[in-house]
């Protein structure tokens, strides 16, 4: 216990500053007023991967960790898509994956906020679409921002989902 | 192997590791597989091809990893009807890859399961994506499979079934399972959600770009998989990629080993209910995966291996930052380490639970990072030496325990080894011996050859077989991941755990989902 205690202390605090809201990497398609208004600052996301070569899933894991402390911006992954407000969506959109992430977005609470992920999902990426693949998310479902990147590094997924809370208008985040 | 005994002939196959192939009728493909199995051969992959255009019907591939290098067994097949002998009773492993192999070229094992492994009601079950009459753009609207999963039953017995939407950032994959009580009696895997058609993809390629794609077969494997694509079309070109370039492949290698170790070891202290695990582990992680951007502009070093060499050189105030940083991380990660022997929470959790043990891991050929902590003790970078690490000498990691604990252990261990190999590898980097060339072109790529890659990667061996077209393109790629040979050992694993400790054994294997469904 002591060890862990003194670790603690020795390795401080390491969480940084988060970035502004979107910049121009990142594509803020349509937002409403409404949906910002009911949600406010917090926000609870639902992971699909829908087909990824789990690059993006790497990048999403970093995200919780101590330098970006996404939790400590007030936004967390949830277990289930009924207690979400923003589905986040990674992959070429697998035909295989199409019907459980329908099935996701439907189960989830109006409204929501739909946050697309990495190259795959903004455009099919280098899997394109082909037999096995719809490509992209846009095509399945509507998207509110496109994360684009191979994969977007946390800072800028980051950014996109501060986008998606602040309606790309930039601002003070905490 | 040795397969002259079968009355076989081999020929030698360009690879970067000792290969050969045979020709094998029927027959000889069980009893070269028999012969392999006894004397401690290992099944790495099963494939096919489609050479109809050629008059020459379907081909099967399997290649076997012996002490002395890499068997490649070829078989054809005719037409139609085409059948081949089932391979599973004797590798275990063979299973879901001649299920998946029928699911893509029509061409089926004689064995009673022929349930689908890759087909999921997306494309007509009489439609085959890899043959070469298949266009890669036909599209279907895709359909609900209903699939067999074997039942338990009895007195309390039900059934959980999870996924493949699982409740954290996790790639997709089905899992059925049986219980009694809170105790897992049977699990069954069902996987396939994430094929996105990497192999006929592959065909779209011009063969010097296509390790790309090979990058993105797995992402956490990122350079293993660009490595091994990069040897396979050297050996094909008969370039050798200058010294320099070796000793950077190297060095982005054991970087992915370490960060992927790293960010395992913190995911398993937190899936013990200790937190301060992943906080740890996961700050550690960031710091090499920033180095990394800073020294080769990406952050999971994608791209950065090419076939010819590599890339990009790194500047010497990064190989230096590397050496230093390699040196901090080794100190913390023992300090780390200490804390997670002591904590009785942790080790309640890690020991015995989903065990392998090492007579089930020999028989289901289990592979890499699981296999050596089952005490099978293969590593491709100790077993084939292939340069940079022929003066390297890595330590091998095992265990004998086959537990969650285990496999944390090996981590520990080999992230460490790492760290060591790091900052050995940045001592030859600076060493003016080295200095030079990053890249050798590749202007001349011949047809209609057949060459493989075969790559340490952190989870196991990974391997290419690439085989050339006319002009520059590629015929056949075939990517295989370790994965396919460990998913099915975690059906075993589980049986008599509980069921909380289902992501903790999960996680402690922590396979691909995209790599095996491609």
């Amino acid at each position: 216990m002591y060890q862990t205690l003194r670790k603690i202390m020795r390795t401080g605090i390491a969480t940084e500053t988060p970035p502004a809201p979107a910049d121009d990497n990142v594509v803020v398609a349509r937002l409403h007023e409404k949906i910002l208004r009911t949600l406010g600052r917090a926000l609870a996301i639902r992971h699909v991967d829908a087909g990824s070569c789990n690059g993006c899933e790497l990048e999403a894991h970093a995200l919780s960790n101590p330098y970006y402390n996404l939790e400590g911006l007030g936004i967390r992954h949830v277990a289930s898509p009924r207690h979400a407000d923003a589905l986040m969506v990674t992959g070429p959109v697998t035909k295989h994956m199409a019907i459980a992430l329908r099935r996701t977005y439907d189960a989830m609470p109006d409204p929501k906020l739909v946050i697309a992920v990495g190259e795959c999902a903004c455009s099919g990426g280098i899997f394109g679409e082909t037999y096995a693949t719809i490509g992209a998310l846009s095509k399945v479902l509507p998207i509110d921002v496109a994360i684009p990147g191979c994969p977007p590094s946390p800072t800028l997924m980051l950014q996109g989902i501060l986008a998606a809370i602040t309606n790309g208008r930039g601002g003070e985040v905490r | 192997m040795n397969v002259a005994p079968l009355g076989l002939a081999a020929a030698a196959l360009a690879a970067a590791v000792p290969a050969q192939v045979a020709s094998v009728s029927s027959g000889q493909l069980l009893t070269a597989s028999r012969l392999a199995w006894e004397n401690g051969g290992r099944l790495i992959a099963l494939w096919g091809s489609d050479e109809r255009d050629r008059h020459r019907g379907f081909r099967l591939r399997v290649a076997l990893e012996s002490q002395d290098g890499i068997t490649v067994l070829e078989h054809t097949l005719p037409d139609a009807d085409a059948r081949y002998p089932d391979l599973s009773p004797i590798f275990a492993s063979a299973n879901r890859m001649q299920r998946a192999t029928y699911d893509l070229f029509g061409i089926a094992a004689e064995t009673d399961d022929q349930r689908p492994w890759l087909w999921m009601a997306s494309w007509p079950v009489d439609q085959f994506p890899l043959r070469r009459d298949f266009a890669a753009s036909s599209s279907w609207e895709p359909q609900q499979e209903e699939y067999e999963f074997v039942k338990v039953e009895g007195d309390g017995v039900h059934e959980i079934p999870v996924g493949p939407v699982h409740a954290g950032i996790i790639e997709p994959g089905h899992f059925r399972f049986q219980i009694v009580g809170e105790k897992v009696l049977r699990l069954e895997e069902r996987l396939g959600y994430a094929h996105k058609g990497v192999e006929k993809r592959f065909e779209a390629f011009p063969i010097v770009d296509g390790g790309r794609l090979a990058g993105r077969v797995s992402g956490d494997s990122t350079v293993a998989y660009a490595w091994a694509y990069a040897q396979a079309v050297e050996a094909i070109a008969r370039v050798v990629p200058p010294p320099r370039a070796l000793w950077l492949r190297a060095l982005c290698l054991e970087r992915e080993r370490l960060a992927n170790h790293l960010g395992d070891v913190g995911a398993l202290g937190n899936d013990a209910g200790f937190a301060f695990g992943l906080a740890q582990f996961s700050r550690l992680r960031e710091d090499v995966l920033r180095t990394n951007a800073a020294a080769f502009g990406h952050r999971l070093l994608m791209d950065v291996i090419v076939p010819g060499g590599a890339m990009r050189d790194i500047a010497f105030e990064h190989v230096h930052r590397m050496r230093d940083e390699a040196d901090r991380i080794a100190r913390e990660i023992r300090e780390l380490r200490e804390i997670y022997d002591e904590h009785a929470g942790v080790q309640d959790r890690f020991r015995n639970c989903g065990r392998v043990s090492p007579e089930l891991a020999a028989k289901l050929g289990l592979l890499g990072l699981a296999g050596r902590a089952s005490g099978l003790p293969r590593d491709v970078r100790c077993d084939f030496r292939s340069p940079p690490y022929d003066v390297l000498d890595v330590r091998i990691a095992t265990q004998t325990a086959g537990d969650v604990w285990a496999r944390a252990a090996v981590r520990f261990d080999e992230a460490i080894e790492s760290t060591r190999l790091i900052v050995a590898i940045t001592a030859a980097l600076l060493d003016r011996a080295t200095s030079g060339e990053i890249g050798a072109s590749i202007d001349d790529v011949p047809a209609d050859r057949l060459a493989l890659g075969y790559v340490e990667g952190w989870r196991g061996p990974i391997l290419i077989a690439l085989e050339s077209g006319p002009n520059g393109t590629i015929r056949r790629c075939h990517a295989h991941d370790p994965s396919w040979s460990n998913w099915p050992a975690i059906e075993h694993a589980v049986i008599g755990n509980i069921v909380p400790d289902f992501p903790l054994i999960n996680k402690s294997f922590n396979l691909s989902y995209s790599g095996h469904d491609l």
